[in-house]
């Protein structure tokens, strides 16, 4: 079972929708229950990071998510759910997110000719191989929208690079059974289909 | 490096796509969901609905039709005419939309762009604006805003509303000049520049595209981040990808779409 974590922000329809056209079925849940039971999770989001870990708390998804990903089952963090995954974000004048990864979530610095959000397609260039990335071209363009950006620790779990405004970011993370995307892979077209295709395939090994 | 978009526009009215100019003389296009898929799989980069008669009707946008759309389209598509309130955004969007759009509503009530964004985030609210010459001083960018598909004067700079909008948490701009729209003449260049130069978020400029140059003239000299189009491609005068090979040409970064299935 695949499931897509509720956690009463995003738009979690397109994501459903995303998989359905190549075939699978997710079952968007807020249950804790339901997540410990998953053979996949999901974890899209758009909005604030705040508010997502809110969310998360209340509804003690933040626990569940944190054991899923112990148990060596294969996640994957979209946006949001990429970004809660670190130790901290400086979104909301600062939040403390699940820290999974070593690492902060940063703000783009505003400059001139440099819009916030970084809103549109961009190529994202291969750091290396995982089998999420099969069939997908490196430097091939996945759709971002976002004002702040991961910056993890350990260099060894940058799976992808993106270019924004001068800053040159993660854009996809991979550690182990963890994948964690800042683009928005539903809203992606085929590359971001095939890419939820291969996770749903992957067992987390790598 | 960011690339710059291509949108479609498809006006909505009575469920089929509709095109007529400066609003009035309409025909018939097409089913909505339909066009839209066939878009995405030609590698359009982004969609806009516009729900036209929904405002004027005083009735709710289709959110039927949002979702049959959402079930063919895997890009970003935004939602516009007919929002009401934040349950009508909170609707749009739960039905797959990637954002939704505020024009009329936004002059009459500022707030509910500060509430759509506190409730769904920034990225998700888009300030449609319509936009036409004024020699009038009260307007210092030279430019006035007007709502009601241009028939009402909002008695607003263009400038000055842009900036308002994004202080308030608009997350991008749609700015459609009222004087170019539907003359096939080319974007309204001064008027975007000056928009996009006055905010720190992306602008998509509407109006007026008839070839390709014009975009590409749009996304340099007036400074925009995505260019919308429609009759362009809805009578099958230019192809996305003979749209996006001529930017290309030009040296404009664009998004390279494979095929899709």
């Amino acid at each position: 079972m695949i499931a897509i974590v509720d956690y009463n922000a995003g738009n979690l329809t397109s994501v459903q929708l995303a998989l359905r056209e190549v075939s699978l079925d997710g079952v968007i849940t807020s249950d804790p229950e339901i997540v410990a039971q998953a053979d996949h999770l999901i974890f899209p989001g758009v909005g604030a990071a705040g508010a997502a870990m809110e969310g998360l708390t209340q509804r003690r998804l933040d626990a569940a998510v944190k054991a899923f990903i112990a148990s060596g089952r294969p996640y994957l963090g979209i946006c949001i759910g990429c970004q809660v995954l670190l130790e901290k974000s400086d979104e909301d004048g600062g939040i403390s997110c699940l820290g999974v990864l070593s690492g902060e979530v940063r703000r783009f610095q505003r400059a001139p000719g440099v819009k916030i959000p970084h809103m549109g397609w961009n190529q994202v260039r291969f750091a290396r191989k995982h089998p999420v990335l099969e069939g997908i071209p490196d430097g091939g363009e996945f759709y971002f929208v976002h004002g702040y950006y991961p910056a993890p620790v350990d260099k060894a779990w940058v799976l992808a690079n993106t270019e924004y405004g001068g800053t040159n970011f993660s854009s996809l993370l991979a550690r182990d059974n963890i994948v964690a995307c800042q683009f928005h892979a539903e809203k992606s077209g085929p590359f971001g289909l095939r890419l939820l295709k291969n996770f749903c395939a992957w067992n987390g090994k790598v | 490096m960011l690339t710059k978009r291509l949108i479609i526009c498809l006006d909505v009215r009575d469920k089929k796509v509709t095109k007529g100019v400066k609003f009035q003389g309409n025909v018939d296009l097409g089913d909505p969901a339909e066009m839209a898929a066939q878009y995405y799989r030609e590698g359009v980069d982004e969609l806009v609905f516009y729900d036209i008669t929904a405002s004027a009707e005083g009735r709710p946008i289709d959110i039927g039709m949002v979702r049959e759309v959402a079930k063919k389209v895997f890009i970003p598509f935004s939602v516009g005419g007919g929002i009401r309130n934040l349950d009508d955004m909170r609707a749009v969007l739960l039905a797959g939309a990637e954002k939704v759009s505020v024009n009329s509503l936004a002059v009459r009530d500022p707030d509910i762009i500060r509430q759509g964004a506190r409730a769904f985030g920034s990225q998700c609210i888009v300030l449609g604006m319509d936009a036409r010459k004024s020699g009038d001083p009260a307007f210092p960018s030279g430019y006035e805003v007007v709502i009601q598909g241009g028939r009402k004067p909002a008695h607003l700079d263009a400038v000055a509303w842009a900036k308002k909008s994004e202080s308030l948490g608009a997350g991008e701009i749609c700015l459609n000049s009222i004087d170019a729209d539907g003359t096939k003449e080319g974007y309204e260049l001064e008027l975007t520049r000056k928009v996009s130069e006055a905010v720190g978020i992306p602008v998509i400029a509407s109006g007026g595209a008839g070839k390709p140059e014009h975009l590409v003239a749009v996304l340099r000299q007036g400074k925009a981040d995505a260019a919308l189009v429609a009759s362009m491609v809805h009578y099958g005068t230019y192809t996305v990808a003979g749209i996006k090979a001529e930017m290309e040409k030009a040296g404009v970064a664009v998004r390279k779409a494979p095929v899709a299935s």
